[in-house]
């Protein structure tokens, strides 16, 4: 991995291996709900991004549905939804706003329930610890509480959108997931339906939160002896900076939305104008959160991308501290860029002028990362295995939504294309595209070590063709609607954009059979079970998780992996 | 713990039931907040019984968590790396709560620095245009910082020489001094907690709320009601913190008592010392920018 390569003393592992065979497993109950295991853990925080990500998909299949044609067909009376009777669809009024709450609930479940469940959850919780050679995470049982916190986020959260939000009673709250007033304030949502949504985002957060402490601790205080941070994977390091921006930014958030609920309930008028408030500065704090939270969602990706392209190149990766510190650069820049979300608000010229510049910085440490990708292929001994061509599709991908986010940060250009398609299209790119690209990257990387059997290849590979193609086919041309100008969040549209719209939805169809192919997979490799291999991929694959057995022993490390410099990694 | 053939220093927890009855109480506790404020499940707007269940079953589910984490460290897992990794878990809590407050001063100073952009000369509503074309708006009538708020400046800055002397008195293993100074701390911050309720309650009377207009309320300077949300906002939270304190300490006055501390190990005790440091921190902040500097002629 790093330029530092690692070498693990086998020998002396073998006899603790000894030792956890023989370990007794806790009861299923206590095991699974009760535990206090990294690994189960993140198993089950992978459970569950697969679970919300399959209601969050289902959600915008409503919503390419929908779109499919100019006019109403779904969300109105009479409709295959309505009978379902999951939505009330009973006016028009209701209808349009079930549309916007199901935008609304899509976002809120992708971000918060899907992406950062897989990644943070998922991924850090099951390679962090191993990846550093650490028996464990610093709080287990705190690890336990971040879970649980996240169901009883969801469970607030699915109570919302079938409770009465707007003025008209219409459920569920539709005010997009950047809860903007006057649209979340009592006039816009005077029902409890956006106090739910709140009081969920304060339970996701002190579930992040915690989680970032236990990340930020086990990192800088349980690697193994000789695993210095400049030899860290750079997963390890990925996670590290995606924690402490969790830990610093999320705060805010919380602060902004307490300061919501009381001017929706105690009588406060923070961002009231007749009392004195401004609505601007809530969107201010929301983007002072929401800016860092979208290199949250991305951050862990590159660390993934960075090891599944290094171990299929079978070099290290290219330029190792550089992708470590351009990570730190963008999680800090990251920080100083807010206000480019807000471009039409009536800010001054010069804070404009600041926002732009500071944005485009961002673009120096993301060149960095996607050269080092590529200068880590070059030359390197390829093998395109299904990880591998994830790994290749999301440098692809997030580049394109890379190259249109240098369109937006221009103010003059947002101007005309803010709430526009084109910006779904971009940050669609970067992140259904990207983020998502790289947890499936992920998943296929660690499938083998994580479940101990190995996944039907041609499988693995056509989810990834049959996905390739799907999304690029809901994505693209929403560019072309939005520079036509075709607005976001709207239930219906004129017939000039028609053409791109039913191609979008066709799209859609192709990628819901991606899903399905994905889930075959998954119930293919749990029927037969092939019996997997410590490490599949061979001497590309370096880090410490593939000195273990596939699936790791209950706790390993009993005693601790010595890393020691490789000096043929010195050239 | 003390699992067979570890050969290291870490601590190897056993599955807990707290975790899920935490988060279970939470989600009561959330709808019993959201049906005191709007009514839900049958449950009518201005009820909190709801709530206040779900509040004993996050306060309960404190105490069992706690209560083992102390048996643990009784049992000896809390191994020196063990306990830094303590330390660094209870720095990056208190960096989290830092930015908490940041929200709030970030509100208050953009409001004293940029009144007249926020509110005053782009606003469309002529009362908020009146009221903000000055700071504090027109119609506001701020505390005096040299009388109470002086007074709890001093009683919080004495409660911190005071955790330090109980500190000091347990690494020479002094407990007597030791349960003192924890005393004493715990009485001034009860103090600050009671001198903020006083001035709270003073203005509530003898400013008739001026100070904290709720928008219903018939008068001009209902436009400023900006004011008072930030005021009572950051010190509100604030109380809140302190409050939190004074438990920690009152937690360690007794672990104290039982002799749960020793010269080399009680990191229970920095901890609530460091948060209390925090808090204190805080209120500097809050008395230097919030009452003295932007707090206007008195």
């Amino acid at each position: 991995m790093s330029s530092t390569a690692i070498t693990h003393e086998r020998d002396t592992h073998a006899d603790s291996h000894a030792h956890d065979a023989h370990e007794h497993k806790p009861g299923f109950f206590a095991r699974w709900v009760f535990t206090t295991n990294h690994k189960d853990i993140g198993t089950l925080y992978l459970i569950f991004a697969i679970m919300a990500g399959l209601v969050g998909g289902a959600f915008s299949g409503l919503i390419r549905w929908e779109l499919a044609e100019p006019g109403l067909q779904v969300f109105m009376k009479g409709s295959m939804l309505d009978s379902m009777g999951l939505f009330n669809l009973s006016n028009p009024d209701h209808a349009k706003h079930a549309f916007n709450s199901v935008v609304t609930a899509h976002a809120v479940i992708m971000i918060f329930f899907m992406v950062m469940p897989a990644t943070m959850g998922g991924f850090a919780n099951w390679f962090v610890p191993i990846m550093i050679g650490s028996p464990d995470m610093a709080f287990p049982r705190l690890n336990n509480i971040s879970f649980w916190l996240l169901v009883a986020s969801w469970v607030l959260l699915c109570t919302s959108i079938f409770t009465p939000s707007g003025p008209g009673g219409e459920h569920g709250f539709a005010g997009g997931w950047t809860m903007y007033p006057p649209m979340s304030s009592h006039t816009g949502s005077p029902g409890p339906a956006m106090d739910l949504v709140i009081l969920s985002f304060h339970l996701a957060g002190a579930s992040s939160i915690l989680g970032s402490i236990n990340f930020i601790t086990t990192i800088f205080n349980m690697r193994a002896p000789g695993m210095t941070l400049h030899r860290m994977p750079l997963f390890a390091w990925a996670i590290l900076v995606t924690a402490f921006l969790l830990l610093l930014s999320l705060p805010v958030l919380a602060g902004a939305i307490t300061m919501l609920l009381t001017d929706r309930n105690f009588g406060t008028s923070f961002f009231d104008p007749t009392g004195g408030g401004d609505p601007i500065m809530f969107q201010h704090l929301f983007w002072f959160f929401g800016h860092p939270e979208v290199y949250i969602l991305i951050l862990p990706g590159f660390g993934i991308i960075s090891h599944i392209v290094s171990t299929f190149s079978r070099k290290p990766v290219f330029g190792y501290l550089a992708m470590a510190y351009a990570m730190m650069a963008i999680g800090f820049v990251g920080f100083i860029v807010w206000a480019h979300h807000m471009y039409t608000v009536g800010m001054s010229f010069d804070l404009r002028a600041y926002f732009v510049l500071a944005t485009m910085v961002i673009a120096v440490p993301t060149g960095v990362k996607v050269f080092s990708w590529i200068a880590t292929m070059w030359g390197g001994s390829l093998w395109f295995t299904v990880p591998m061509q994830w790994a290749i599709g999301f440098i692809f991908l997030f580049t394109v939504g890379g190259v249109t986010g240098v369109v937006l940060s221009n103010a003059a250009v947002d101007y005309s294309l803010q709430d526009t398609y084109y910006v779904v299209a971009h940050f669609h790119y970067v992140l259904s595209l990207g983020a998502v690209f790289s947890i499936f990257a992920g998943f296929y990387y660690w499938f083998e070590k994580m479940f101990g059997v190995k996944y039907n290849k041609w499988l693995g590979s056509a989810h990834f063709w049959i996905m390739f193609v799907g999304v690029n086919l809901i994505f693209f041309p929403q560019h072309f609607l939005g520079l036509q100008g075709m607005p976001r969040r709207y239930v219906d549209y004129p017939e000039g954009f028609a053409y791109w719209n039913k191609i979008s939805s066709i799209g859609y169809a192709i990628t819901a059979v991606g899903v399905v192919v994905f889930l075959i997979m998954c119930l293919e490799a749990a029927i037969v079970r092939r019996k997997g291999e410590a490490n599949p991929w061979g001497e590309g694959a370096t880090t410490l998780e593939w000195t273990l057995s596939s699936p790791p022993p209950y706790h390993q490390f009993s005693e601790l992996p010595v890393i020691k410099e490789d000096e043929d990694a010195h050239h | 713990m003390a699992h067979h053939g570890v050969k290291h220093d870490y601590h190897i927890i056993d599955p807990s039931p707290w975790p899920l009855m935490g988060s279970a109480s939470a989600v009561v506790w959330a709808f019993g907040m959201v049906a005191g404020m709007r009514g839900l499940f049958g449950v009518a707007k201005g009820e909190w019984w709801l709530m206040l269940v779900g509040l004993a079953l996050i306060l309960l589910t404190m105490v069992f968590w706690w209560r083992d984490v102390i048996k643990e460290s009784k049992a000896g897992d809390h191994t020196p790396v063990v306990q830094l990794g303590l330390r660094y878990g209870m720095i990056m809590f208190i960096a989290s709560e830092v930015m908490f407050f940041v929200s709030f001063f970030w509100i208050f100073f953009e409001m004293a620095l940029f009144h007249g952009h926020r509110a005053g000369d782009m606003s469309a509503i002529e009362e908020v245009k009146t009221a903000w074309s000055t700071w504090p708006p027109a119609g506001v009538e701020t505390l005096d910082p040299w009388h109470l708020p002086l007074v709890n400046t001093l009683l919080l800055l004495t409660s911190g020489t005071a955790v330090t002397w109980a500190h000091h008195a347990l690494q020479q293993n002094d407990r007597k001094g030791a349960i003192q100074g924890l005393l004493l701390t715990v009485i001034l911050g009860a103090l600050f907690t009671c001198v903020q309720g006083f001035e709270y309650m003073e203005v509530a009377k003898e400013h008739n709320f001026h100070f904290f207009l709720f928008k219903d309320a018939a008068d001009a300077t209902g436009a400023a009601n900006l004011y008072g949300s930030a005021f009572f906002m950051a010190t509100g939270f604030h109380g809140f913190h302190v409050l939190i304190g004074t438990i920690f300490l009152i937690v360690c006055l007794l672990r104290a008592i039982a002799g749960d501390f020793t010269p080399k190990k009680h990191f229970g005790f920095e901890a609530a010392a460091w948060y209390w440091h925090f808090v204190d921190v805080v209120w500097l902040f809050l008395f230097a920018f919030v009452y003295v500097i932007f707090g206007g002629p008195h």
